[in-house]
């Protein structure tokens, strides 16, 4: 597989939100990756609502089965969840998992007026009734279970994919 | 002999005394407790991580505010949190520890709090659910006798790191009745762990151990001289019952002596942090105007320690 310019990506995410955002939009990323891309939408889209960050460790659907392996960081939320537009970000939407329970940590903030789902990669294989309103590239054909596709960000910033086989 | 707090993975299975547990495990739970401080700025206050687990709280001795934080960390967790009252309990009955521990397990218990007044009480039931086969049952140490108050000692070490950074260059002074407890042990044990390169206990003869030195502590008798530059003062409450003994003249005296007052903190660093575990007695061994003063780290202790006992539960329960 060819793998696709993160930054170019990017760029062409950031064009499909930028006709939805009304004043009061706030976006929140999905640590680690998804808070990288959530940073520069912020930056692009001139946003004056803080970005928000989540982190989904304490909310992960395997704990039971694998324990908290990660070491998970702090949800930090500035922006008011209750009533407003909010846009999740993740880098790479898969099993749609990490999106169940990021959706279940921002209620716990509040009750926002409506949650919609942007992310860079679409790579297939859900396991739950969950897709994204913004979506820079759908593979063709699903990755498989062993592959592993995440973003990643150089010291000055930019943004890159990579394809790893695990 | 496998170090009884840990499991055949090496990870953290009952946590029972700080003395021994690997830097890496100790770094780690300090490390997970961090996030945790915040869910108490949320709007819903609660984590799902232990939702539908049983958490049994057994307070064979007394204590408020320890009960309540490893309770108010329980309900957060989303855990269903039991406190056994002992004086109404079947031990006051004449039921053994370790039959109160085989009930409690017959209704499903997933993790036991223990304070008990004899020091090895928490070890005896890892010990005895090991013996029964019962290795996904948990047991928190919420002290014992004069033995250990590990999570006490790691809310310590949480503190001084939120407010002093690298453990590697701090001096740092324990003061007051070492002798008697638990959680001047805990905290040797892991500030040692942490490499704390200056280690002070100051008090009197009679309520130091024999030997003390011997726990990589420089000994002070002179309150004046053993404050002087530390970073992290780190007073311990005085129990009332040690007034009756031989072991010290009056509490005025004790006062005049080892009680924390402005005039000896200030030969401590100008920014040393002052700590104290609670129940304070005010006017015996910290004066109120240093308890209440700028330097005083003694509720944030408090707040901190429900976050590092939602750390020990979370990382218990998932291993």
């Amino acid at each position: 597989m060819q793998i696709p310019d993160a930054e170019a990506l990017c760029r062409e995410l950031a064009d499909q939100i930028r006709p939805h955002v009304t004043p009061d939009t706030a976006l929140v990323g999905i640590r680690t990756g998804g808070l990288w891309l959530a940073e520069r939408l912020h930056a692009e889209l001139g946003l004056s609502t803080p970005l928000g960050a989540i982190d989904v460790s304490f909310y992960r659907d395997d704990y039971a089965a694998k324990g908290l392996h990660a070491n998970p960081q702090r949800t930090d939320i500035p922006c008011k969840v209750e009533g407003a537009p909010i846009v999740l970000v993740d880098d790479v939407l898969y099993t749609g998992r990490t999106t169940r329970a990021a959706l279940n940590e921002l209620f716990d903030y509040g009750r926002p007026s409506r949650v919609e789902l942007a992310v860079l990669v679409d790579r297939g294989g859900r396991e739950l009734p969950v897709a994204a309103r913004f979506c820079a590239l759908t593979l063709s054909a699903p990755l498989a279970a062993s592959q592993v596709l995440e973003l990643e960000r150089t010291a000055d910033g930019t943004l890159s994919l990579r394809l790893t086989d695990a | 002999m496998r170090n009884p707090q840990l499991n055949k993975h090496g990870e953290l299975q009952h946590l029972l005394t700080l003395d021994g547990l690997p830097r890496e495990i100790l770094i780690k739970i300090l490390d997970i407790a961090a996030p945790f401080t915040e869910v108490a700025e949320r709007e819903v206050k609660k984590l799902p991580l232990l939702r539908g687990k049983s958490i049994f709280n057994l307070f064979f001795e007394n204590s408020t505010r320890t009960r309540t934080t490893f309770e108010i960390a329980a309900k957060r967790l989303s855990a269903d949190v039991v406190n056994l009252n002992v004086s109404t309990s079947s031990t006051a009955k004449g039921e053994s520890l370790l039959d109160t521990v085989d009930n409690l397990c017959a209704m499903q218990a997933d993790m036991f709090v223990v304070r008990h007044a004899s020091s090895g009480a928490p070890v005896l039931i890892a010990q005895h659910l090991q013996a029964c086969g019962h290795d996904d049952i948990h047991v928190v140490n919420a002290g014992d006798g004069r033995h250990a108050h590990p999570t006490q000692g790691l809310l310590d070490m949480y503190t001084i790191r939120h407010c002093k950074g690298d453990f590697t260059r701090l001096s740092v002074a324990i003061v007051g009745d070492v002798l008697h407890s638990r959680v001047a042990r805990s905290q040797i044990a892991a500030l040692k762990t942490l490499g704390v390169p200056d280690l002070r206990v100051i008090g009197p003869k009679t309520l130091l151990p024999t030997a003390v030195e011997h726990m990589g502590v420089r000994v002070f008798h002179d309150m004046r001289e053993g404050l002087r530059d530390v970073d992290v003062v780190m007073m311990l409450r005085l129990q009332n019952e040690r007034m009756n003994g031989a072991l010290l003249p009056t509490a005025q005296e004790y006062y005049k002596m080892w009680g924390l007052t402005a005039e000896k903190l200030a030969l401590a660093r100008p920014d040393a942090i002052v700590m104290h575990p609670g129940p304070m007695n005010r006017g015996v061994e910290i004066d109120s105007s240093v308890a209440d003063g700028a330097q005083a780290v003694i509720l944030k202790q408090v707040t901190y320690g429900i976050a590092v006992r939602m750390a020990v539960m979370s990382m218990l329960a998932g291993n």
